[in-house]
């Protein structure tokens, strides 16, 4: 009996997962077949990115200048050992503009501009909003979460430049301002050591997937959400867990695809 | 069927897996009328706005209005129909990142081409009917919620829709908004000649504006008629309802054993 137990649970689950899958994917072919209204209407968007982006800036900033400094002091406190302190330049760029940019950024908007997104969609749902919407034969997808999704793709990898290049500044600060090291060699190491295509433009393509992911999931969560405030509370939590871990693995995987073309 | 009918609910049953919410109900309502829907809490009411609106879909039977099927499968068709109907939610389910003007405006931004001095003069006349026309720029969360409830029915009422639906109007609202809102829905409905559908359980105020009334218990229409004629029923479950009887034929108690045997002693 436990055995065949065990084969219902497991059974059971994957049943679940199927399912949760199916509704995932369909979910977000519906979002895909209501981008062309979003940007047919683009002040739609441009309000989001406004609301999405400009409010993040300040938690971006700080912590990029933050990261900076830290990856100049243990930066220079590397390599220093081999004598290559004049390398910190390219080695506080390469690291903000190939990793920590693109993932600390998305880690951060899940948690400023995700559990935003998913409160206000939420919270919109538990005050028939978007039920009054449907009722007037306007589509929620269309009106409420397609300018929100471009916005959020679009806003990432701008909030992702900024944190690179505020990080930067404050590799700087630390680098050539306290510790003392030439600000030609941090600048022009950096210049001929920083790719367009291949730094650059993988940053670039790592802040496009995590802006889908993290914005998806949070639209997700927010529509889904049961209309009550502990079920909108619950999925502001999911939102911010399901966002860091998709953000972690996904990175793993572009950056291993991006090793594999090198 | 009669031309003069333009909702029709035809044997419809609905219900969530095993729970029946709705058992072979048949209501018509006529062009141009305003009709009760009364109940307690939980018999069905509400579903049945659900289901006019194409919300959810009838397990059997079908509604149709002004002739034509409203079929939830159907997108495009339903959206077409839902252009022609407009809903009060209970409590009014305003934008709360807009401003009056803006709730108002929003259907119309949605669905007509209007340039923008057309729309603020729409705008204006619809705010100006439910009283709020001063209040065109405030939040809805500076306004109360009797305030709020007129707004969004400025709101609903904003393309002229021939069918407008109110999911409990008066429920929460103090003497004074009840009776605002009450005098309002009779004197929209006779000046845009909709036809107006009250879901409520607030027997006095239905009663004073509406042209007929269904009365609906455990998911099956039990009564129906002009206000008099359900005034005057003889129907004990009628009675109880419209006197407010806390027993009758709907239990005050919810089915339980007998009380002796929760609390242990000899019956």
């Amino acid at each position: 009996m436990r055995l065949l137990d065990f084969v219902q649970r497991l059974g059971s689950i994957s049943l679940q997962i199927l399912r949760a899958l199916g509704h995932h994917a369909t979910f977000f072919a519906e979002l895909m077949k209501s981008l062309p209204s979003a940007l047919r209407r683009f002040f739609l968007v441009v309000a989001q990115i406004h609301a999405i982006g400009n409010y993040s800036l300040v938690i971006i900033v700080a912590s990029g200048m933050a990261v900076g400094f830290v990856l100049g002091l243990q930066g220079y406190y590397t390599l220093s050992r081999y004598g290559a302190a004049e390398s910190l330049g390219l080695l506080v760029a390469l690291s903000l503009v190939r990793e920590l940019g693109p993932v600390v950024t998305a880690l951060l908007y899940a948690g400023r501009a995700g559990t935003s997104l998913t409160a206000e969609i939420g919270l919109m749902k538990a005050g028939e909003q978007l039920a009054a919407m449907e009722m007037m034969a306007v589509d929620p997808k269309q009106r409420v979460l397609a300018p929100r999704f471009v916005g959020g793709i679009i806003v990432m990898p701008l909030l992702a430049a900024m944190f690179s290049a505020v990080g930067i500044f404050g590799g700087y600060i630390v680098g050539v301002l306290l510790i003392g090291i030439d600000a030609g060699q941090f600048w022009s190491q950096m210049q001929n050591g920083v790719h367009v295509f291949d730094d650059v433009g993988n940053g670039i393509v790592k802040s496009f997937v995590f802006g889908v992911a993290c914005t998806f999931v949070a639209l997700y969560q927010g529509y889904e959400a049961q209309a009550t405030p502990e079920g909108v509370a619950q999925a502001t939590t999911r939102t911010v867990v399901i966002s860091s871990l998709a953000i972690l693995l996904l990175d793993f995987v572009l950056t291993a695809l991006m090793f594999s073309s090198l | 069927m009669s031309s003069d009918i333009f909702l029709d609910i035809d044997r419809v049953t609905f219900g969530y897996d095993e729970r029946v919410i709705l058992s072979d109900v048949s209501l018509q309502f006529q062009r141009g009328s305003v009709t009760a829907i009364m109940g307690g809490s939980g018999c069905g009411k509400t579903t049945l706005l659900r289901l006019i609106g194409g919300t959810v879909k009838p397990q059997h039977g079908r509604i149709t209005l002004d002739g034509q099927p409203i079929d939830p499968d159907n997108r495009d068709a339903l959206y077409g129909l839902r252009r022609r109907i407009g809903m009060l939610f209970q409590f009014g389910a305003l934008f709360t990142d807009l401003t009056l003007f803006e709730n108002v405006a929003f259907p119309l931004r949605e669905h007509t081409k209007l340039p923008e001095a057309m729309i603020r003069d729409i705008v204006v006349m619809k705010l100006h009917a439910v009283g709020l026309r001063g209040a065109a720029e405030l939040k809805p969360n500076e306004i109360s919620g009797g305030m709020a409830r007129r707004v969004a029915l400025a709101r609903t009422i904003a393309l002229d829709p021939e069918l407008i639906m109110y999911d409990e109007p008066f429920a929460g609202l103090d003497p004074i908004s009840l009776g605002v809102a009450a005098n309002l829905i009779r004197r929209l409905n006779d000046a845009t000649g909709a036809t107006s559908l009250i879901v409520s359980h607030d027997v006095h105020e239905c009663f004073l504006i509406c042209d007929y009334a269904y009365l609906i218990s455990s998911g099956r229409v039990v009564a129906h008629g002009t206000p008099d004629q359900l005034r005057d029923s003889n129907e004990p479950e009628v009675r109880q309802f419209i006197r407010g009887e806390a027993d009758g034929p709907v239990r005050f108690h919810y089915p339980a054993p007998p009380v002796e045997q929760d609390f242990g002693v000899p019956a």
